[in-house]
């Protein structure tokens, strides 16, 4: 690159300049095509990092608020007009370039490369995410719009006018360019969100860098130097635990865009979609999936129901989502239905919203239902009913509390409102990834004095899935199943009480409050199948 | 390991003293959280020392009368209504029964005030078992064994140990061991279990609770005139992480460290608990949110129109007549003279022996150790790395035994908020001055240094604590020293005749409830004969 002593409207000091060149406000800067070349370079790569950032809190942005055409749309324009801002702002700025575009080189790697990672953990925990997206789309573009004015100014020694804004753009437009085709086909894949936040922190930081220590040394800009290397770790930091963090932040690993998030005092509901697909998890586990859920609702309520000769009162533990409820409502003999579910926030939501209850078709709003929202332990040691049928729905023993309520003392307390002729089934996990779970269940229930009849289903998007039936005497042998489901007929009813060899029973201690042998079986048996 | 050591009855029997309460609620200025403050041996305790009471102005009679209401009071005042025998009267110091096994309660928790659990009795603790199923937590039997309500049971998971910055599950450390350590823990773990199994020859168990039933060879009594530490030392189990434990449960279950307690007691800890249960319970204990005071209510409630609160004992004597026995009313700031045929001094030796010096031994060999508790109310559960919270919470690197958590026993989904109850016996310095520091400390400070303890423990509660409320036993455990339990003891107690009759924890030297239980169900049934009632033994 040629080295241009005049400008076009250059100055004296310009013209002084020999081996220094400066600025309006009399800095002076290295000469050397080196130099000035490196800034080129930077302009390229902070160009890449902007819309790296924005390209990240889009992204973010529509994972966890969906409506993807909103938040691009809407996060670019919030950005592009910072940038604005920025620019303008520039004008403020009399002396001391250098200076300022480092601190605002270091300044944007940290707050651009520790964005995805703050706003994965941020979401879960605050009320108004979009003030703080907003916020942090506002800051790093304002001070990305400072950093092109800045660099002109820099570089206006070296070449003409129209060298300088060509040079400059043109960096600045190929790196956008480079920006965006390495994101979705190359970072996205291969580094999520997390990791490319932090890698492309590190490279804005890395020409703060550059830039101090191209500088002679008696410019020595210390402060900037360190405050550039502390960065710089930080960074490093946050890519080798990102890992971890993405951990932290729950919502990060749900793998489709949420739609729909609240934490309650007693659990996380999350709701995912992905075109026609519906996920429900409750705190990170995954509940359903519309695709298929009518393969789990349908073999566990109709295999108990059509056992019993006439069902007329039937109690739901758990299932606040109203699947199992809307399954139990297709019996004609069915008066009453008592659904426990701990959490309101939960049976609210699956009575109110408009997909969801097209999911449920309405079950939670029928005149036959009643929602209780209790503990479903400590409700059913009060309860003086009896019932026809009693559909368990719990999640799976993934903690001590949660455990609770798959031991000897639960089911003493189920086996008591269980009507004389009556049949109660259990969701009990899977008995292909863990086994021993499975038979704990079995054995559980046996202890409290009730029969039972295991079996299983395939439900896609869970695996292989275990219900176990029990009753006061023997489980009856024979079902009626209702004509017109998805999933079960008369025929292929029967077949799921088949079990291959390596899901047969095996012996099994009982679980009981004091040992919550389950919570350990299930934990291992499934940390052995995750690996 | 054959031996599983968990925290044993931290306190039982009757603790004299008063509440001296200050209230507030809030955080103080400098961070730390307020709460209330209470305990024993204050303003009332003191006030028996001090004497100047005034003459008696009232007489009641009653067949006998029962000095104290902590738990060995409450067991004497329950075997005697188990006898049909009505015609008693219990006279209690504080307003409320149980001694060291009250209980206290916020708007998030009931919480114990000192002792917290009952470990699943052993075969020979049979009037102890008696009321474990009168009360319904025994709920039947199973293969010839007792079956032990599973709502009561300590449910899982028991302990957890921070060791080494990560919880793991148990007390005793099991990773980062070395040769050393494993080899004196499987030896010393196999040396508790031969003691555990030895019968001796006079056919009793070598360690028994309550121990009265233990066996008297002569080797073994030897074992209380020799130090815990010595023992040790004689065995050459040096390594740290044993002793570390072995110091821990010492201060757990006596208030003191290894070098005080004779080998005896020391052992007794690990050999002494055979708990006899169905569905493999045997080494479970029984616990309630308010800890002991379930039992302690459970038993006052037996015979709840016989118990007097808020009178000081201040005299008993001997007369023609039987027994007489003056206390103060403190609701009617009036003394009142108790005339009964046989009297059960159901109190800490040190103050049967000054209210009853001429049908006491004195009380120079009974030592006792002090205690603080806290209650804290927290926003939010502990949590921490590895094992999930347990009941029983300890830290390895802590000079406190931990928490408890006073909501682990509820079923289903739990509160975010919960009541911590965390015990330091204050075992590193002469018990006298360690009552001292105990009552001059400012409360603010203690708050502090249990606020500091805690998040030392638990960083995630940083910010959570709501109220540290603390009680102060200034008597909480007698100290097992050497030569106590079988020579110092039965000896003081030896001088007590009827119709006096002695009834505490102290007298076994082991501050344990079922040690409580016994002696107060022994005292009840000796005056029972003595006055000529008859019953059935349940001994």
């Amino acid at each position: 690159m040629a080295e241009s002593p005049v400008g076009e409207n250059g100055t004296a000091s310009e013209k002084r300049s020999t081996a220094l060149s400066e600025t309006d406000s009399g800095e002076r800067y290295p000469k050397g095509s080196a130099f000035a070349g490196a800034l080129l370079v930077s302009v390229f790569v902070v160009a890449t990092c902007g819309l790296i950032y924005e390209l990240l809190a889009s992204t973010i942005a529509s994972y966890l608020l969906g409506d993807s055409v909103t938040q691009f749309s809407t996060v670019i324009g919030t950005y592009l007009f910072a940038m604005g801002i920025g620019s303008w702002c520039s004008r403020y700025v009399k002396r001391d370039e250098l200076r300022l575009f480092v601190r605002v080189e270091i300044l944007i790697a940290l707050l651009g490369g520790w964005s995805a990672a703050a706003l994965f953990t941020l979401f879960p925990v605050l009320d108004h995410f979009r003030v703080a997206l907003y916020a942090l789309v506002l800051a790093i573009g304002f001070f990305v719009g400072l950093e092109i004015p800045l660099l002109m100014r820099i570089l206006r020694g070296r070449f003409d006018f129209s060298e300088t804004v060509s040079n400059v753009l043109t960096f600045d437009y190929v790196g956008a360019l480079a920006a965006s085709l390495l994101f979705p086909l190359v970072l996205m894949p291969w580094l999520g969100m997390i990791r490319t936040g932090f890698l492309f922190g590190l490279l804005n930081v890395a020409v703060a860098l550059a830039v101090l220590f191209m500088l002679p040394a008696k410019r020595a800009m210390l402060a900037e130097k360190i405050a550039g290397i502390v960065a710089a770790m930080l960074l490093l930091g946050g890519f080798v635990v990102a890992e971890r963090l993405q951990r932290w932040a729950e919502v990060a690993g749900y793998g489709e865009p949420v739609i729909y998030a609240l934490s309650t005092p007693f659990q996380r509901i999350v709701l995912t979609r992905s075109g026609d697909d519906l996920r429900l998890f409750l705190n990170g586990n995954l509940q359903f999936s519309s695709r298929d859920e009518y393969r789990y609702h349908e073999a566990l309520v109709h295999p108990a129901i059509g056992r019993v000769a006439h069902p007329r009162d039937v109690l739901i533990l758990g299932g606040g989502d109203g699947l199992a409820a809307r399954e139990v409502l297709k019996h004609p003999d069915v008066r009453h239905i008592t659904l426990v579910d701990l959490d309101p926030e939960m049976t609210k939501l699956f009575s109110q919203s408009d997909m969801l209850v097209a999911l449920n078709r309405g079950s939670l709003s029928d005149s036959r239902l009643r929602v209780i929202n209790a503990d479903g332990f400590r409700w059913l040691r009060e309860a003086r009913g009896r019932y026809d049928a009693i559909i368990v729905d719990f999640p799976d023993p993934t903690d001590f509390s949660v455990g609770k309520l798959y031991t000897e003392s639960f089911y003493r307390e189920l086996s008591r409102v269980l009507a004389p002729g009556g049949v109660a089934v259990v969701q009990s996990t899977s008995p292909l990834v863990a086994p021993g779970a499975f038979w704990t269940v079995a054995a559980t229930i046996e202890a409290a004095g009730l029969s039972t009849k295991p079996y299983h289903a395939y439900v896609p998007s869970f695996g292989e899935w275990g219900f176990i039936l029990a009753a006061h005497g023997a489980v009856p042998q024979q079902a009626r199943i209702l004509p017109g489901a998805r999933f079960l007929s008369a025929e292929t009813a029967e077949r799921l009480f088949d079990f291959p060899p390596d899901m047969a029973r095996r012996p099994m201690p009982v679980n009981r409050l004091d040992n919550q042998a389950l919570v350990r079986e299930f934990a291992a048996e499934w940390a052995r199948y995750e690996g | 390991m054959s031996w599983r050591p968990s925290r044993r009855t931290l306190i039982a029997g009757a603790g004299a003293g008063v509440a001296a309460a200050g209230i507030g609620w809030g955080v103080t200025r400098d961070g730390t959280p307020q709460g209330t403050e209470g305990g024993a041996d204050m303003a009332r305790g003191h006030r028996l020392r001090d004497g100047g009471f005034p003459e008696p102005a009232h007489e009641e009679h009653t067949g006998i009368v029962i000095a104290g209401g902590g738990v060995a009071g409450l067991a004497a005042g329950w075997a005697l209504a188990e006898a049909g025998h009505d015609d008693f009267r219990l006279l209690e110091l504080e307003d409320d029964v149980g001694g060291n096994a009250r209980g206290g309660r916020n708007a998030v928790s009931a919480y114990p005030l000192g002792a917290h659990y009952l470990p699943v009795a052993n075969r020979e603790a049979g009037a102890l078992r008696r009321m474990l199923t009168q009360f319904g937590m025994i709920t039947g039997e199973k293969d010839g064994a007792p079956v032990y309500d599973p709502y009561q049971l300590c449910a899982d998971l028991e302990e957890r140990l921070l060791w080494k910055g990560r919880w793991q599950e148990g007390l005793v450390p099991h990773s980062a061991l070395s040769e050393t350590d494993e080899a004196d823990l499987a030896a010393f773990g196999a040396a508790m279990a031969a003691f555990s199994k030895r019968i001796g020859s006079d056919g009793k168990p070598a360690f028994a609770l309550p121990i009265a039933y233990s066996s008297r060879d002569a080797d073994l009594l030897a074992l209380d005139r020799i130090g815990f530490a010595d023992w040790l030392d004689a065995q050459g189990w040096r390594s740290p992480v044993l002793r570390a434990h072995l110091r821990y449960s010492c201060r757990d279950d006596y208030g003191c460290e290894p070098a005080q307690v004779s080998a005896w007691a020391g052992i007794h800890y690990f050999a002494g608990r055979r708990g006899w249960a169905a569905d493999g319970a045997g080494e479970n204990v029984l616990t309630w949110p308010e800890g002991n005071a379930r039992l302690a209510r459970a038993m006052a409630a037996r015979f709840a129109p016989r118990i007097a609160p808020g009178r000081i004992v201040f005299r008993a004597a001997r007369d023609a007549d039987g027994v007489v026995i003056d206390s103060f009313d403190v609701a009617r700031n009036a003394s009142v003279r108790t005339r009964a045929a046989a009297a059960i001094l159901a109190m800490p030796h040190f103050v049967a022996a000054r209210i009853a010096p001429d049908v006491t031994a004195p009380a120079r060999a009974f030592g006792y150790a002090p205690w603080l508790i806290a209650n804290v109310t927290v926003d939010r559960h502990p949590a921490g790395r590895g094992a999930k919270l347990a009941w029983d919470n300890v830290s390895a690197t802590s000079e406190a035994l931990g928490y408890v958590v006073a909501t682990h026993q509820t079923i289903g989904a739990r509160r975010k908020e919960t009541v911590l109850t965390w015990y330091l016996p204050l075992s590193n310095m002469e018990p006298a001055a360690a009552r001292r520091l105990l009552v001059e400390r400012p409360a603010e400070h203690w708050r502090r240094i249990v606020a500091d303890d805690l998040l030392a423990t638990n960083p995630d509660l940083e910010g959570a604590i709501r109220s540290i409320d603390l009680w102060r036993w200034g008597h909480a455990m007698i100290r097992p020293v050497p030569g106590f339990i079988w020579q110092a003891a039965p000896q003081a107690a030896a001088v007590t005749r009827p119709p006096f009759f002695l009834a505490h924890s102290d007298l076994s030297g082991l501050s344990l409830f079922e040690e409580a239980h016994y002696r107060g169900v022994l005292a009840a049934e000796d005056a029972m004969r003595f006055t000529g009632h008859t019953h059935e033994t349940m001994l």
